[in-house]
């Protein structure tokens, strides 16, 4: 399209956004790149260790994979209402926007507790981050006692994520009278990224350790 | 439609059913990955089948909850490039030695050589 050759041409000149966003939103971007740099080299780390080792497949249906399974609808849900919430800004219904984010970040609380549960669980069964319960010792003889370390390392990081993310939206919520749209759609941005993470690491911490055994 | 300070353009920036439909493809890729985890399937293929669900997931997050298809073609070649080079990268190193590291593996108690009459 000439319009859109004109625009691209004309970014070359200076004085123009190139990428049609705000320094903020643009450095947002660029956090999520490196943060999802993080989290590859935290998933492709546990895949090596998983490959060269005997690895334990403990997580019986319940209570870990219906947790799993809940705590991934309730992620996916926070993203459809900060969606709305996104929505509701660009429409300038700052009411509507407050109610849309405060909901986001009780669901994010709502995993951080399902999460807690599910943690105290493992942590009762005996799993520490260097040694496995003993009863899955002795079901998985030579499995490494590293299963810990990468479920504790890499569910802890993503739930740290969704820890500051809800304290993030409740203080933007707080403020949203004052802030712009884009500032809301920022929000947005970092916890869109954190259900992201958990599209991830759902399957490969949770489904590729299915106990099928009856 | 939404309104982008920076450049003052209105575009569109997807409407509430397109984003209700996304997440229910969302949760529909989910189930089939739950169900999945019990169908006994060899752990190669599983990798390959939840990842690929995992990136068509993760594909739509970005584009549709994350505006990122509404974006400028500029920010999408800043950002989704980069990122998959270096992620391949990062594998390229890993891939070939977890490959090698596989034949390390333990393999239970060494079975005590048969006597030979």
């Amino acid at each position: 399209m000439a319009t859109e050759a004109q625009a691209i041409t004309g970014d070359w000149g200076g004085g123009v956004h190139p990428y049609r966003v705000g320094h903020r939103k643009l450095g947002m971007w660029l956090f999520i790149m490196s943060d999802s740099l993080t989290f590859s080299a935290l998933l492709i780390g546990y895949a090596y260790v998983r490959a060269s080792n005997v690895w334990p497949t403990p997580f019986k249906f319940y209570p870990s994979i219906v947790f799993s399974s809940i705590m991934t609808l309730v992620l996916l849900s926070s993203s459809l209402t900060m969606v709305m919430a996104v929505s509701a800004s660009a429409r300038g219904e700052r009411s509507k926007v407050r109610m849309w984010i405060i909901a986001t970040a009780v669901l994010g609380a709502t995993f951080i507790v399902l999460h807690m549960i599910e943690w105290r669980h493992l942590i009762g069964e005996g799993l520490r981050p260097f040694a496995l319960p003993k009863e899955w010792a002795e079901k998985w003889p030579g499995a490494t006692p590293l299963f810990g370390a990468t479920f504790f390392g890499i569910t802890g990081m993503h739930m740290f994520h969704v820890f500051t993310g809800c304290i993030y939206l409740l203080v933007v919520a707080g403020r949203v009278n004052k802030l712009k749209h884009e500032d809301v759609e920022i929000s947005g941005l970092y916890w869109h990224f954190v259900d992201l993470v958990w599209m991830f690491v759902f399957p490969m911490i949770y489904i590729l350790s299915v106990d099928a055994s009856k | 439609m939404s309104t982008h300070a920076a450049g003052g353009e209105e575009h569109f920036a997807g409407s509430n059913k397109l984003f209700i439909s996304v997440w229910v493809w969302l949760l529909a890729l989910t189930g089939i990955e739950v169900y999945l985890g019990y169908k006994h399937l060899p752990v190669i293929y599983m990798l390959v089948i939840l990842m690929g669900a995992s990136i068509i997931k993760a594909a739509l997050i970005v584009a549709y909850f994350m505006h990122l298809r509404f974006e400028r073609l500029n920010l999408v070649l800043t950002i989704v490039p980069a990122l998959v080079i270096c992620i391949c990268l990062m594998l390229l190193v890993f891939f070939p030695d977890s490959f090698r590291a596989r034949e390390l593996r333990y393999q239970g108690p060494v079975q005590p050589a048969a006597e030979s009459h």
